[in-house]
């Protein structure tokens, strides 16, 4: 099921917004490889009639009432770690795509 | 960029059936965002607020930091579901959409994948012709809005080109609900003003359920219409495009006819529809090719493991169901009987989009034909000429403040169409306005006399006719007065007045 | 060495309120302890001097002022830099996140502080919780104070080795696959691993969201209860949080009495991959409990084998989605490609600098886990091994009221042995990882040294999901009966760190 090669690994590098090096992809293409292999057992055991977990503790219907939290950043707080912004807003360099 | 070929309209429809798909979002005006106890902007309340000053760790995507979803959002996701008659799941789950944007905080939004809230329903739509059509639904899902970017640098202020991009997340975590129909069969030549009398009821709906302001100008809907074709008698549906940004009534019909001639063109010489997001351009009424769909697409969803199923019960849902106002059809036919306007003056309202807006005038005081009048009148007028919606003109509350006024005799209806004006320029209430440009009706006997006696004295010919009884020479006299007094006087009582003077003068 | 350091919380807790001794002189003596030897062992990554101390002046004044302050009030605490901390750099011993301060506590950085607690800085890991020895940190490794060689687990190993070498008496940690309970497994101290929700994972960076826990490292049971009790309890702001009371654990441990209790052993944990000196400590704890009135059963739990594989795979899927928030917009490293970019090259430039190469291999394999067309094979069928997980659990706990492992395979292994061979460092959670995938709480106990290496050895108990005070009850029996067998403290037997410290730096690995 699961031969990657170099190509997928630059692809999923891509997705994943990470300039790996070519060193990277060649050394990642062989681990991920053995590390594919490995826990493809779950195959094995993961029959149609099992059903998916996704939360280990089951609970359903958490919800928070509508009203405004103490916890409201000031521009200065929201900006403060930021690598860059005018003093109101973010600062990013040109996008080249599109919104989804 | 080379302006598309277009198919003439009658000839592309001849050759081609088109097939149409809506994506509505609609933002909810809750107090606070979809899983962040921030303040919504989406609410009047905290529109407008300076940016990033409506943020929590959550809607910054702050390390650590952890959603947690609004009942009251889930409360107004399931009205609108069942609204659109659709079902509602007894148990949904969220899910995270994953994909790199700057306007994304966590760059995932959290959705609904497989598990929307409601699913399976259909709406009815009126179009202007009076033709009756249901739309189907697929689905509708709860999910949070990304911030704002603003692209600085180069001309046109578009992406494009630009140097750098601020971003604000004010917006980011706005909670959403984005319908999805089913693909829309048999609309034939009406597709366009299907897709606009749709989106119009969509508004309808959110705006009775008072659930979202729905107000398109602020993006509380947005619209994405997919378009495709296929030739008469083919059965398989044709490669369809998905026009984003079409965020006004006017254009969103615009954009489907604009789409069905540019595919029939590309169709008709034998070409290939590319299956790509295009954009809407408002400004030339034209769509440009965006990014074309690819692997790249590859969202990766799997369930928000921060957040748990949503399961409403039976009774919950039931008494949502209870507290429902009346379906947008009979919603309508009660009020063009309660207003008793004709089906060309019914049609003309909802031709605009305006219905929400004339009942809110109404309510706010002004007879329906004084709302139907203005609305579908000087506002439309002038919503033309920018390119916009007369809705984001101005309030029902100031149309009626205005209704008001003139009905009072403060205003003549030239003087309310200037009132209206500086109105939709943004200058204030129809009072303030009327103060600031001194344009009320000059009320005051004293100075139209004079004016009159003074116009009297510089016609004699004229005073002599009207004194012949030849009462419409009086006119020539009135024209002047009205100009002297600079349009600020009641053109009734300077009737009377010349009429008075003139006897009394011999 | 100051006799202050060498007190268990509770002890120091008990001295603090009867006034013998202040919390600005405990606080100190810290200190003074992390100068001495923390150079060799590096477990912290940021020390607040100048706060810990106002924070313990603090505590003294209010205690001075007769106001009522829990158990805990003035003990020093270390802090895991997964936990975002106001005012004090959170890092989770990434370059992505160096000298990122948050603008908010996490929530059980709020509680410790709200029970008196004094933070006295925030301690080293493997870069976002990444690993089973600390080697992953961006700041460089944290050693094992019984033998500075070697690794003191991870990836919470920082926190592990700050209690073992008396740097603190206590400190949080978390836990995803075992960063509790493994560190404290090869350091010689007690780690618990909470019912999953019992703490909320408010503030604490996300790893993996459905596996994350956050839990007390400390040298004692009784102490590990006590920072259980302040910790615990239902927060709004993590919608997995449990909203149920829970009983007192530090009661648990005071009315600790193993007769009648029925343990079960894990017989596919208890297997030839063990180092022998492991297992005999594991069977002789087990003995020990068995003439005190336990009764001891084998259990099976077929479907443990499959469980690493469901973890790496779970693990991943989750982590590249909560570590793409990383991006060099809000907070954190950018760097900018030679001659500028856009905004796309520059994330993907900061992301290739900020993350290490676990980092950068576990977010590939998670996105391709997730990625279309391999959903079901990979990260759908690693949820159903967690049902069938924890399936297991559900039968195994229909007999018994515990569970026993070995709670690591081996004692601590050299520095470096594994760093080039992935899947034999992910064997290391063999153990702890089913607690993680079916939610349950999980406990690591010392359980004596290897006679072969003369290293920790810790024996793990895992109970239902809820229960986590029959943990504090077994675990506290069996300190009692061992410490009476031992006639002194394992960590007693440290050795002097002080002769390190100029070997250590000299290796660069301050
Ligand atoms: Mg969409
Ligand atoms: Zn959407």
């Amino acid at each position: 099921m699961s031969e990657i090669n170099a190509e997928q690994v630059a692809h999923l590098a891509n997705l994943a917004r990470i300039a790996l090096t070519e060193e990277e992809i060649e050394h990642l293409t062989a681990e991920l490889g053995q590390i594919m292999q490995a826990v493809e057992k779950v195959s094995e055991v993961a029959t149609p009639d099992v059903p998916p977990t996704s939360h280990p503790i089951p609970m359903h219907n958490v919800f928070r009432d509508d009203v405004v939290g103490d916890n409201v950043l000031t521009v200065d707080q929201a900006l403060a770690g930021a690598p860059e912004s005018d003093g109101s807003r973010f600062v990013v360099s040109a996008i080249l795509g599109e919104e989804q | 960029m080379a302006r598309a070929e277009l198919m003439d309209y009658d000839q592309a429809l001849e050759l081609f059936e088109p097939v149409i798909g809506l994506e509505v979002h609609v933002e909810l005006n809750t107090e606070t965002k979809m899983f962040s106890p921030a303040p919504n902007p989406a609410n009047s309340k905290f529109h407008g607020a300076e940016p990033n000053t409506l943020v929590t760790p959550v809607c910054l995507g702050l390390p650590g930091s952890l959603p947690v979803v609004n009942g009251d959002a889930v409360r107004s996701s399931i009205s609108l579901g069942l609204a659109l008659g659709c079902s509602i799941a007894p148990s949904s789950r969220f899910a995270r959409k994953n994909y790199f944007y700057p306007d994304l905080a966590k760059n995932y939004q959290i959705s609904q994948y497989d598990e929307p809230i409601a699913f399976e329903g259909s709406v009815e739509v009126e179009l202007p012709n009076g033709r009756v059509f249901r739309v189907p639904i697929e689905r509708a899902h709860m999910e949070e809005d990304a911030g704002k970017l603003t692209h600085v640098g180069g001309s046109t202020g578009r992406i494009q080109g630009a140097e750098y991009s601020l971003v604000d997340y004010n917006r980011a975590g706005v909670p959403l609900v984005e319908i999805v129909t089913k693909p829309i069969f048999g609309a034939e030549a009406d597709a366009p003003e299907l897709a606009k009398a749709y989106v119009s009821t969509i508004r309808d709906i959110a705006i009775s359920l008072g659930i979202s302001e729905a107000r398109m100008e602020r993006g509380n809907l947005r619209c994405d219409a997919n378009v495709s074709l296929r030739p008469r008698g083919a059965e398989k549906l044709g490669t369809r495009t998905e026009t984003k940004n079409v965020n006004s009534f006017r254009s969103i019909e615009r954009a489907v006819r604009y789409e069905i001639q540019r595919q029939a063109a590309i169709l008709a010489k034998g070409g290939t529809i590319t299956q790509e997001t295009r954009h809407w351009h408002e400004d030339t009424g034209t769509t440009s090719p965006g990014r074309p769909k690819s692997d790249a697409d590859d969202y990766r969803y799997f369930p928000e493991p921060d957040l748990l199923p949503v399961e409403p019960s039976p009774e919950l849902i039931e008494q949502l169901r209870a507290a429902l106002p009346e379906p947008p059809a009979a919603h309508r036919r009660r009020l063009k009987a309660e207003w008793g306007f004709t089906d060309l003056e019914f049609q003309d309202v909802l031709n605009g989009g305006l219905l929400v807006e004339v009942a809110e005038t109404v309510a706010a005081g002004a007879s329906p034909a004084a709302a139907r009048k203005w609305w579908t009148g000087e506002l439309t007028r002038v919503a033309n000429a920018k390119a916009t919606d007369a809705a984001s003109l101005a309030t029902p509350q100031q149309v009626a403040e205005l209704a008001a006024l003139v009905e009072a005799g403060t205003l003549t209806d030239r003087l309310a169409r200037q009132v209206l004006e500086g109105v939709a320029a943004g200058e204030g209430s129809p009072q303030q306005i009327v103060d600031a440009r001194g344009l009320a009706v000059v009320s005051d006997d004293g100075a139209l006399v004079a004016a009159i006696d003074e116009a009297l004295a510089s016609q004699p010919d004229v005073l002599a006719k009207i004194r012949d009884g030849k009462v419409q020479a009086a006119g020539a006299v009135i024209g002047a007065v009205m100009k002297a007094m600079q349009g600020k006087a009641d053109a009734a009582r300077v009737r009377e007045l010349v009429l008075e003077r003139a006897g009394n003068g011999g | 060495m100051s006799d202050l350091i060498r007190l268990s919380a509770a002890d120091l807790g008990e001295r603090l309120a009867a006034g013998e001794v202040s919390s600005v002189e405990a606080t100190q003596a810290h200190l003074d302890r992390i100068t001495a030897v923390d150079g060799a062992v590096h477990a912290f990554l940021h020390v607040d001097t100048e706060r810990a101390l106002a924070t313990a002046a603090d505590v003294d004044r209010r205690r001075a002022a007769g106001e009522e302050l829990g158990p805990l009030a003035g003990v020093p605490i270390a802090i895991k830099d997964v936990l975002v901390t106001e005012g004090m750099p959170s890092t989770a011993g990434s370059r992505i996140l160096e000298g990122w301060i948050p603008p908010y506590d996490a929530t059980p950085v709020r509680l410790v502080r709200e029970a008196g607690l004094v933070p006295l800085g925030k301690t080293n890991m493997d870069e976002f919780a990444m690993g089973s020895s600390t080697e992953h940190s961006a700041y460089g490794p944290t050693h094992n104070p019984w033998d500075l060689e070697r690794i003191p687990g991870g990836s919470g190993g920082g926190s592990a080795a700050s209690v073992a070498s008396f740097e603190a008496p206590l400190a949080l940690g978390s836990d995803t696959g075992g960063s509790i309970r493994q560190p404290a497994h090869v350091t010689g101290t007690v780690g618990v691993k909470p019912t999953y929700g019992a703490v909320s994972r408010y503030g604490s960076i996300a790893l993996a969201s459905s596996l994350d826990q956050i839990g007390p490292v400390t040298r004692t049971v009784l102490d590990a209860a006590l920072l259980h009790d302040v910790i615990a309890g239902h927060d709004p702001h993590d919608s997995t949080s449990i909203p149920d009371a829970w009983p007192s654990m530090a009661d648990a441990v005071r009315r600790a009495d193993v007769a009648g209790l029925r343990i079960g052993v894990v017989k596919e944990l208890d297997s030839d991959g063990f180092q022998a000196g492991v297992r005999q400590r594991f069977h002789e704890s087990l003995e020990l409990l068995e003439r005190n009135g336990a009764e001891i059963v084998e259990v099976s739990a077929p479907h443990f084998e499959y469980a690493i594989a469901a973890y790496y795979l779970i693990l991943p899927a989750e982590a590249s989605s909560n570590l793409a928030k990383f991006d060099s917009v809000r907070f954190g490293l950018r760097v900018t490609p030679d001659g500028g970019g856009t905004v796309e090259q520059v994330m993907a430039a900061t992301r290739e600098a900020g993350f290490g190469p676990e980092v950068k291999r576990r977010i590939i394999l998670g996105t391709y886990a997730l990625s279309a067309g391999y959903y079901d094979a990979y990260y759908g069928s690693a949820q159903k091994v967690r049902t069938l997980v924890q399936r297991d659990f559900d039968a195994a706990f229909a007999n018994v009221d515990v569970l026993a492992t070995p709670t690591a395979p081996t004692t601590a292994f050299k520095l470096g042995e594994k760093l080039d061979d992935p899947l034999a460092m992910y064997l290391n959670d063999v153990a702890t990882i089913p607690a993680n995938l079916a939610g349950v709480p999980g406990i690591s106990v010392p359980a004596g040294l290897a006679p072969e290496d003369g290293l920790p050895v810790g024996i793990q108990f895992l109970a239902p999901a809820r229960e986590d005070a029959r943990l504090y009850n077994v675990g506290g029996a069996l300190e009692r009966l061992l410490l009476a067998e031992w006639g002194r403290p394992i960590l007693d037997g440290l050795p002097d760190l002080s002769t390190h410290e100029l070997l250590a730096t000299e290796e660069g690995a301050v």
